[in-house]
């Protein structure tokens, strides 16, 4: 991560992290969670679920911080993390 | 006391403890008697900002666990009618008191009517059965509004007090029984594990067991359409089995529900149906042909809906005439002449409303009836 | 729980143990603000103390109307504009009960506005949450009360001629305890502000400015929800404590956002049982109700 200045307490604080879940047959593809990721942490799948929808997945590499924001703004209630501690 | 005060204590001695309404004459005095007795029995009176509201109120106040009622006439019993239409569709026990008063619209407002008979009955949209009770007297509004209530908790659905302007204003002396030999019904609770529970699957009795809030059923309760769960259910099959269970559950039920009083059954060649205030007009013309030697005979109507069909289909075959007063153009006569089917004459005494019917009237009509069959 | 019965065979979303999840998904369009709402409000229940028995969801009809048919507690989806007055019936049978009402903007303050103006008067202590996607979804986007000025709707295809209400304005001045404003995006905000409003004794009442890109957005310009929630979050500006005469939605240039009102008053029945349990004196020379209740208060 990049920053404007080094924070001091850079080397003590631990960052959470998360894993994303996606269910996706809920989904409806409105895209919103994407658009929204703090981390860009999510795309599109070229994937369809059963009603037609293309729906987020996980982009390699890129690391969730499981701030949930995806989560709470999800219309559907088909995406939400769940905290690692770090593990993932 | 007066009819509408009478009413008034006989939903207090029903158990009714939340009251929803708006001012309306001649229905007014219902609202005030209860907005001094409520408080005194721990019940809430609300006075709201229409008749609308205050039925939408009272479905509340009924699902919050509290016998509710709300009590109107002409105007406001015609705003009433949507929600009267979500508490047959939720299955929402409560009592709607209508005074009746001449309309249409603005009418008559201190002067007699009884022409919201086939409102009460089909006022609202869609298909659906009701109860409706008709008082004579200050006395019957107080046991009628007890058995409104009854019957509301047994069957689970509002029940209305066909009152009318001079039973709600008519002074008389009203007996009120100790409370221990005032028989009240309760709404069955459901005894199923919550998990378990479908709040519209009736149960031996064919009504389904009923949750308040706060239960802890956590139940769904929706004007749509809905299964046997609660749950919007978009199909003609579940319009189906509602609709049918929604009706069924009156008229298969229909016997124990109605209720009427006869005299001079066994010799009459005429019969006088009436209820409500015509009722005792009627009374007074059969008396008073009886006495003339005329072999009349009286059913006085204290259900109105569901209406008796076997019986008065079975009486149609026996008599010669049923006459039918009424402060209407010719409403419940509707259902006489239909269950008759010829087989007798059906004669209609009507009144457009701001009066009563005079005994005298009813009396010539039974008169001009016994010389025309002879 | 009946939702529980025929449970999704797929995961668990933190929000299961409240939706009826066996009427999942839900009939919301996609991108639909009403289901970001709908989240908030689970997740201010959840993170309230009220035991999930206690509360009661109910609505009028319309789009924000499903959402009772969705929350797996006592739930109740009424006829179209009258939530308000059987949610009052229901919390004075029950008054220990946590009554929140769901209601779109039409549902609310066009047919139901007689009702909203006087349950905020009475101070009912009811939840109200607003969502207002500025048209009537449900029936294909037609003119609401909110519709702002010049903007397109089925029933006003040149562009509306209305002039809005200002919900926030209207409910302060009827006498709301508690009054906010937020935009979707803003959503944690939004879940503090229904778990404040559900914790507040009065009439509460939070409105969300939502996106509604099928029947609304499609119409103005703004096709995706994204487009939506983006013009109303970016034109907002948060003032906390500002009057909400000035609390006004100018689309051109700012909508105003943030806790306008919070106060005290007693609430329905406070007053009402005050009238009923001890001597008020005779009007006019007695002394006004808060004031009674505040030294009673004291003297407690």
């Amino acid at each position: 991560m990049k920053y404007w200045r080094k924070p001091l307490d850079l080397g003590t604080i631990e960052v959470t992290r998360g894993i994303v879940r996606v269910i996706e047959g809920r989904c409806k593809g409105c895209e919103i969670c994407v658009n929204f990721c703090s981390r860009g942490v999510l795309r599109m799948s070229d994937k369809f679920n059963r009603k037609g929808y293309h729906f987020p997945e996980t982009i390699p590499g890129r690391e969730c911080v499981n701030c949930r924001f995806c989560e709470a703004i999800c219309p559907e209630f088909a995406i939400y993390s769940v905290e690692t501690n770090g593990l993932a | 006391m007066n009819g509408d005060d009478a009413c008034c204590e006989g939903a207090l001695a029903a158990g009714c403890r939340f009251f929803a309404g708006y001012p309306i004459t001649p229905a007014t005095e219902v609202a005030e008697r209860m907005s001094h007795r409520l408080p005194e029995v721990d019940g809430i009176f609300i006075q709201m900002e229409d008749e609308i509201a205050s039925m939408a109120a009272i479905l509340g106040g009924s699902w919050g666990g509290a016998k509710s009622m709300t009590s109107t006439s002409g105007p406001g019993f015609s705003l009433m009618m949507e929600n009267i239409g979500l508490g047959i569709c939720t299955e929402t026990p409560c009592v709607v008191c209508n005074v009746q008063r001449a309309g249409p619209s603005t009418g008559l407002p201190t002067l007699v009517g009884q022409a919201d008979m086939m409102q009460a009955r089909w006022g609202s949209h869609g298909h659906y059965e009701i109860i409706a009770l008709s008082p004579s007297s200050p006395q019957e509004m107080f046991d009628f509004t007890i058995e409104a209530f009854n019957l509301s908790e047994q069957y689970r659905l509002p029940v209305m007090i066909m009152a009318d302007e001079v039973v709600g204003h008519m002074n008389e002396r009203v007996v009120i029984p100790p409370a221990d030999q005032i028989v009240t019904v309760e709404r069955t609770a459901p005894t199923s594990d919550p998990a378990q529970y479908l709040p519209y699957q009736p149960d031996a009795s064919g009504i389904a067991p009923m949750a308040n809030f706060g239960d802890g059923y956590h139940m769904h309760v929706t004007g749509l359409t809905h299964d046997a769960k609660g749950y919007p259910t978009m199909t003609a099959e579940a319009q189906a089995w509602m609709v049918d269970r929604l009706i069924g559950k009156i008229r298969d039920n229909a016997d124990k529900i109605i209720s009427y009083d006869t005299m001079f059954l066994d010799d009459a060649e005429i019969v006088v149906a009436a209820y409500g205030i015509s009722a005792r007009s009627a009374k007074g013309a059969v008396l008073a042909g009886r006495q003339a030697g005329l072999k009349v005979g009286l059913v006085k109507l204290n259900t109105v809906w569901p209406f008796p069909e076997e019986f008065f289909s079975h009486l149609s075959t026996k008599v010669k005439a049923l006459l039918m007063p009424e402060i209407n153009m010719g409403q419940m006569v509707l259902e006489l002449e239909r269950l008759a089917q010829g087989r007798c004459q059906v004669v209609r005494i009507t009144h457009p409303g701001g009066a009563i019917i005079n005994p005298s009237t009813i009396l010539a009509a039974i008169q001009d009836v016994f010389e025309e069959t002879k | 729980m009946s939702a529980r019965q025929n449970r999704d065979p797929e995961p668990l979303h933190p929000h299961d143990e409240l939706l009826r999840t066996d009427r999942i998904p839900h009939i919301w369009c996609s991108g639909c603000g009403i289901g970001i709402v709908f989240g908030a409000l689970m997740s201010a229940i959840k993170k309230s103390d009220i035991p999930l028995d206690d509360i009661a969801v109910v609505s009028g009809i319309g789009c924000t109307g499903r959402m009772a048919g969705y929350i797996a507690l006592d739930s109740f989806h009424t006829t179209h504009g009258r939530a308000i007055p059987f949610a009052t019936g229901l919390k004075l049978a029950r008054p220990q009960g946590n009554v929140i009402v769901a209601s779109g903007d039409g549902d609310l303050l066009a047919i139901g506005g007689n009702h909203f103006i006087h349950a905020a008067r009475r101070n009912i202590d009811l939840t109200v949450v607003c969502v207002n996607n500025f048209n009537y979804g449900m029936t294909g986007g037609q003119l609401a009360p909110s519709t702002p000025f010049g903007a397109k709707t089925t029933t006003t295809p040149q562009g509306s001629p209305d002039e809005p209400f200002n919900f926030c304005s209207l409910a302060a001045a009827c006498g709301a305890v508690y009054v906010a404003r937020w935009t979707a995006l803003h959503i944690r905000r939004v879940t503090t502000a229904i778990g404040e409003a559900m914790n507040k004794k009065g009439f509460s009442f939070v409105e969300i400015l939502a996106p509604c890109p099928t029947a609304f957005g499609r119409r103005n310009k703004m096709r995706r929800a994204l487009d939506l929630l983006n013009f109303y979050y970016d034109r907002s500006v948060v003032k906390h404590g500002v009057h909400p005469d000035e609390a006004s939605l100018d689309f051109n240039q700012r909508l105003v956002v943030g806790k306008f009102v919070d106060r005290e008053r007693p609430t329905y029945l406070d007053s009402y049982h005050m009238v009923h349990q001890r001597e008020i004196g005779d009007w006019p020379t007695i002394e006004h109700y808060s004031t009674m209740l505040a030294k009673e208060k004291t003297e407690a």
